[in-house]
């Protein structure tokens, strides 16, 4: 993967987010702006709005008002950007092929995609089952093919969607390793997780959403040793917020 | 331990005399059409079973005349049918669900009724008359069409519409447009719509409504195995009925068979 300069459709910024389906409110005017750095970890229990959020910023639902810009710019969501959903799905080809459909539809040419989707399994550890059905892969196998998959891209920005949800600690290690590894090159992560220690391992900035509010935003080292708001004390304290 | 009716009991070998009709509907251009067992002697034990362990050349041009026609149906009918299908699982328009009702009931389309609106479309007053199709195996593998497409449809829709379910997020986020979707849900569920293709064959090798109509059972020229049984059945020549009902119902499971170890070995493949 290439290292790239900071991405300039960075800042991202959500301005007065709000999301209902129905009578429920999903997200509650979020406001947010994420710059180029360190990985910004979402945090907050089942059912805060991460998942809802990043969707948004990915451009896959719609929102009911405010607005979402780039860069500056009020666009569409650029093309450099992708997503690792939290179940993810795997096409019924392999891994190999996964990847290479996703350079494909990153217009990668023909003649590159074999070389860079080997470059791509290797990065996330599946080097040696790019030949494998991505359905018969492990839970944390298809995780990392999906990784593999989203950067096959050449995101400038990545969002992970509780990329360790149900994995055990090994694979929570090769996923959070590899997330490092993305971010060291360049690439802004913006990650949901409701694991307080994965974000103390992983976060340059926190966001705390509870119900669809955003409850507070700051720099990790900040956040973990001075919480400005209740529920953030609450949820660093290993308290249930409900 | 089978009793299977010897030419004696049936009258099977009675030579047949060249078919006018089938003359005339040729222009002339008639050639005989091949005898079952013209060498047999009228006596004997000559049975169904018989008939087709020693290759009956008159048994096998049926056959194969069968088979070319349900074959290039379902091949058509998939042509048609898939695509389809995947647009009607893939798009979202008013009266949609009224759509997947009505193709839904088109799988039950009566042979018969497709055999006569053939008919009528084919027949030389007919729109189509001057094409000079009525009474050809073109025209039963137009019926035939007719009768399967609908049902490749309906199941391709189904199957294709589940895997867009599941597909719909990942495909989203890497952008890929309204015909790649099509073209990537028609490939990863290739080995599923095999289901869609045999339930097709299925119709288009049993059915003998629409065929007999438009193709007019002639002898060597539009005999299918279904439309043979049905004539010699009701001749009273058991062993040719016999005798193609088995070949037929054994291709029918050789090529259930085959489609299963495609399918599984695919999905061993591709997962």
């Amino acid at each position: 993967m290439s290292m790239r300069a900071p991405a300039s459709d960075l800042p991202l910024v959500l301005a007065e987010v709000r999301i209902v389906d129905g009578e429920v409110t999903i997200l509650d005017r979020i406001t947010l702006t994420i710059t180029a750095g360190p990985p910004t970890i979402l945090i907050g229990p089942n059912g805060s709005g991460k998942t809802t959020l990043l969707r948004a910023a990915m451009g896959l639902v719609p929102l009911t008002s405010g607005r979402i810009t780039w860069g500056g710019r009020e666009a569409t969501t650029p093309g450099r950007c992708a997503i690792m959903f939290q179940r993810s799905t795997m096409l019924r080809r392999t891994a190999a092929a996964n990847v290479r459909y996703a350079l494909a539809a990153a217009n990668v040419p023909r003649a590159k995609r074999k070389e860079r989707a080997a470059e791509l399994l290797a990065l996330v550890g599946l080097g040696e089952l790019g030949d494998r059905p991505a359905r018969r892969l492990s839970g944390g196998e298809q995780q990392r093919l999906a990784l593999a998959r989203a950067l096959a891209r050449d995101p400038t920005v990545l969002f992970l969607d509780e990329p360790t949800a149900s994995l055990d600690p090994y694979a929570t290690k090769a996923i959070e390793d590899i997330v490092r590894a993305v971010s060291a090159r360049g690439v802004k992560v913006v990650m949901s997780t409701h694991d307080l220690g994965e974000a103390k391992r992983l976060a340059g900035d926190v966001v705390l959403l509870h119900r669809g509010r955003l409850i507070e935003a700051a720099p990790a080292a900040e956040f973990f040793a001075t919480p400005h708001t209740g529920e953030a004390r609450k949820f660093i304290a290993g308290e249930l917020l409900v | 331990m089978f009793y299977f009716p010897t030419l004696t009991e049936t009258g099977l070998n009675a030579q047949s005399s060249p078919d006018p009709l089938a003359e005339e509907l040729r222009g002339g251009d008639f050639r005989p059409a091949p005898q079952i067992n013209p060498g047999y002697p009228m006596t004997g034990d000559v049975s169904a079973l018989h008939l087709v362990l020693t290759g009956d050349p008159g048994l096998f041009a049926i056959v194969r005349l069968s088979l070319q026609v349900s074959l290039s149906a379902v091949l058509f009918a998939a042509l048609v049918g898939v695509p389809a299908g995947a647009l009607l699982a893939l798009t979202r328009f008013p009266g949609r669900e009224v759509v997947i009702v009505i193709l839904n009931a088109l799988m039950g389309l009566p042979p018969v009724v497709v055999g006569l609106a053939i008919f009528l479309l084919l027949s030389r007053s007919g729109p189509l008359g001057s094409w000079g199709l009525l009474f050809t195996p073109k025209a039963m593998v137009i019926a035939q069409t007719v009768l399967v497409a609908p049902i490749i449809a309906a199941l391709a829709r189904q199957t294709i519409e589940d895997l867009w379910a599941e597909y719909r997020d990942e495909l989203a986020a890497m952008d890929i447009g309204p015909a790649r979707r099509v073209v990537t849900l028609i490939w990863d569920a290739r080995f599923s719509l095999v289901t869609a293709l045999l339930a097709g064959f299925g119709r288009a090798a049993a059915e003998v409504g629409a065929i007999i109509i438009v193709g007019g059972n002639i002898d060597g020229f539009t005999r299918t195995m279904t439309t043979a049984i049905a004539l010699e059945t009701s001749k009273g020549d058991l062993p040719l009925a016999i005798g193609l009902g088995m070949v037929l119902i054994f291709i029918v499971i050789l090529i259930n068979a085959l489609a299963w170890g495609i399918r599984h070995a695919g999905e061993r493949y591709a997962g």
